[in-house]
């Protein structure tokens, strides 16, 4: 069972740098698949033969074996080697970026992206949004762009956060998916009837809670408010942030206790077991159903609070690429870019990669799942994509003030005012350039 | 004690010195130069690697600094950071207080623990070296290992600890409870390091003092308290050095377990999040860092200026 998450929105596991240099053949023949002849050279020498260097911050299988893939199709085409280096890299990013980073690396947008593009370490790419960016939505064009209005990601895939369930459970109890709060209090109220606890709810990490922050939030207080408060623009003593926390020490009971001693893989368990029926997750949490459980699985938007907001808007982080600000190979750096912003090449990850929906316009559906067809529509029709707290908000906010707040809140819900008060005296501190 | 075995190390007896000062002046060039390599590049790479950049980091402790480009991009912001820590940083007074109740609970109840399975371990029992294999084998699991086998104990759901117990307790998620839980963790690696520190200490006693108290008619307490325990006196110094440096430096447990929130703050745990995390507020963290370096300096210090005050007055 992995212990972290494979896709970043959070703050991750420990990031011990599994494989340093690991060149691509390498990489291939320690993950088992079938070796890449003529790819990986295994020197350093490639980066001078016109190849292309690659920071892949990802160990787990599914998403090397699809990048793989990926690299594959790409130097088929153009005759541009990419040379792999897989590291960790998500917490020294900083010191990655500044010590002998490859050319271009995974990373993700909004503020986690805009902090390095201000700093100067990653490279503009509004060229390669002008070949590639055409017809993607608008909220991902938005957290791939800077304070400069420059672009400085290429964005790659997004994963929803919706509301996982079991529709066989839901079916045999006659359960209904819930669009309104009223419809979900009193859906939660029948589940508890039946013994089962309606939202199974983990937050050891700290940075799963985050979810149903932003989206009780978003549908207390709408998106633009919830980006503002993230943007340090707008008070955390606010009356409204205030009714957001209202409506969820409302809607506490309904979730899973000790949520502070449980991993997010051990509430996804809890949804397989039936002890739970709901989970609010990224779409990562697929990872952790196999076989028939996996079939047994679908979602919703999570419900209405306000009439005024709706369920219009919902956390899809995207994932991306960002190119160094000085690599060594910039022409090979940028044809590799505009090749991973196409459909083609989103196409070829989506075959290793069920969880995950492509970002371009003319990404291919038809190898889709049903989980990801129905993803594409959430996304198609949601006019507001938030990127999750801890990207849509500084960095330095986010882990050292937002994540003991809310821990401190699903611990005792009582103390909210004292919480947000003291989050709101760090919000002062930090915000100040 | 002092008549018969002169303190193995410190100050030499004036005499000893005197003559050992005379030979100094015999060295030859060849000598003095390989002396000096053998003092100056330990003496660098300490003032290289260790002092400098503890001192770099106290100097980065009144700036403001984002960890990109040049040092001197670090805005002096004199006390600034420190003010905040201690005003508006809700994890510090708890990480604080934690690392205290880390360091009591390792001297009061795990490096005694050690101690008593050292002396126990001593006795040849039959199977000896398993009991020491499997009591000291935490100590050289790796870090991610030991997390992971905490996990499985402590899971609320699925865990070890309430099954066997039959209970439904929070033991990573409850604040109340979680630290003790954490202690006891830290202490299982604790106790077998020190008990191999003492294993090799307890080797070094000499069996016939012991048989000569018991002849006297000591009981096993006695001979304990007046033998044994004096003799390991120079080990005990090392253990309890190694005891303060582990509970001050405690991090990868807290850290694997919870990421070190909620309950299981430690000042470490801090200074990581500030620096090397993404956040990357090094004033910030250094900060933390230097306060970290004066607890343990309010430690050592007082520590060894009684040791060397006792070394003085014995020779």
């Amino acid at each position: 069972m992995p212990t972290t998450p494979r896709h970043r929105h959070g703050r991750p596991g420990p990031s011990v740098p599994l494989a340093r240099r690991t060149f691509l053949g390498g990489a291939l023949g320690a993950g088992g698949l079938a070796a890449l002849a003529g790819c990986g050279g295994g020197s350093s020498g490639d980066a001078d033969a016109g190849g292309v260097t690659f920071g892949l911050n990802a160990n787990a299988a599914i998403p090397t074996a699809g990048y793989d893939a990926v690299f594959r199709a790409f130097t088929e085409e153009t005759g541009t080697a990419v040379t792999v280096n897989r590291l960790l890299y998500t917490e020294q990013v900083n010191n990655y970026l500044q010590s002998a980073p490859d050319d271009v690396l995974i990373w993700n947008a909004g503020y986690r992206m805009r902090f390095f593009a201000e700093q100067g370490l990653v490279g503009d790419l509004s060229e390669v949004w002008a070949e590639v960016g055409d017809g993607v939505a608008d909220g991902v064009r938005q957290a791939c762009t800077a304070a400069d209005g420059q672009q400085y990601l290429v964005p790659f895939y997004t994963y929803p956060w919706v509301v996982y369930y079991r529709p066989s459970l839901f079916a045999e109890n006659g359960w209904e998916v819930p669009t309104t709060l009223d419809e979900l209090e009193s859906l939660g109220s029948a589940m508890q009837g039946r013994g089962v606890t309606p939202f199974a709810f983990a937050d050891q990490e700290g940075w799963e809670a985050m979810g149903t922050f932003d989206a009780l939030n978003m549908r207390v207080n709408g998106y633009d408010f919830h980006l503002s408060l993230l943007d340090g623009a707008e008070s955390w003593t606010d009356p409204r942030v205030r009714e957001t926390f209202r409506v969820w020490e409302q809607l506490l009971p309904l979730h899973q206790t000790g949520a502070l001693g449980r991993t997010w893989q051990d509430a996804a368990a809890s949804v397989q077991r039936g002890e739970s029926a709901m989970l609010l997750m990224g779409s990562f949490v697929l990872d952790q159903f196999e076989g028939p459980d996996r079939d047994d699985l679908d979602f919703f938007v999570y419900p209405e609070v306000e009439a005024e907001h709706g369920q219009d808007a919902v956390d899809a982080p995207v994932d991306g690429f960002m190119m160094v600000a000085d690599p060594d190979n910039r022409d090979g750096s940028l044809e590799l870019l505009r090749y991973l912003g196409t459909g083609a090449a989103q196409g070829v990850y989506a075959q290793t990669d069920a969880n995950t929906v492509g970002t371009a316009a003319d990404v291919d559906t038809a190898a889709y799942s049903p989980l990801q067809q129905k993803f594409v529509e959430v996304l198609a029709s949601t006019p507001n994509l938030a990127q999750y707290l801890d990207r849509d908000t500084r960095p330095d906010f986010a882990a050292p003030a937002v994540i003991p707040a809310l821990q401190a809140f699903i611990e005792d819900p009582s103390g909210v005012e004292a919480v947000l008060e003291q989050v709101q005296q760090q919000a002062e501190a930090t915000f100040v350039d | 004690m002092t008549t018969t075995a002169p303190a193995p190390t410190g100050t030499p007896p004036r005499e000893a010195g005197r003559r050992r000062r005379r030979g100094a002046a015999h060295l030859g060039r060849r000598d003095t130069a390989v002396l000096a390599a053998m003092l100056g590049v330990p003496l660098l790479l300490s003032l290289a690697l260790v002092w400098g950049p503890a001192l770099l980091s106290v100097a980065l402790s009144f700036t403001r600094w984002n960890g990109v480009g040049e040092l001197t991009d670090a805005v002096p912001v004199g006390l600034e950071n420190y003010r905040q820590v201690v005003t508006n940083y809700p994890p510090f007074w708890p990480a604080l207080q934690h690392n205290v109740v880390w360091l009591v609970v390792f001297l009061v109840l795990a490096t005694p623990t050690g101690l008593l399975l050292a002396v126990l371990l001593d006795k040849e029992l039959r199977g000896t070296r398993v009991y020491q294999s499997a009591i000291f084998l935490p100590v050289v699991l790796s870090l991610a290992l030991v997390g992971f086998i905490w996990q499985l104990v402590y899971s609320r759901d699925q865990g070890l600890l309430n099954a066997v117990l039959g209970t439904d307790v929070d033991w990573v998620g409850d604040s109340s409870i979680n630290l003790w839980a954490a202690l006891l963790a830290a202490s299982w690696r604790h106790v077998g390091y020190v008990m191999v520190l003492f294993l090799a200490g307890l080797k070094g006693v000499d069996p016939a003092l012991k048989e000569a108290a018991a002849l006297d008619g000591a009981g096993e307490v006695q001979v304990f308290r007046h033998v044994t325990l004096p003799s390991l006196a120079p080990t005990s110094v090392v253990v309890l050095v190694i005891t303060v440096i582990e509970a001050l430096r405690a991090f990868d447990l807290v850290y694997v377990l919870n990421r070190g929130r909620n309950g299981l703050e430690l000042l470490s745990v801090l200074v990581t999040d500030n620096i090397i995390g993404e956040a990357s507020r090094i004033g910030y963290g250094s900060a933390v860092a230097t306060i970290l370096l004066v607890v343990s300096l309010g430690v050592i210090v007082p520590y060894l200026v009684v040791v060397l005050r006792e070394r003085r007055g014995a020779s």
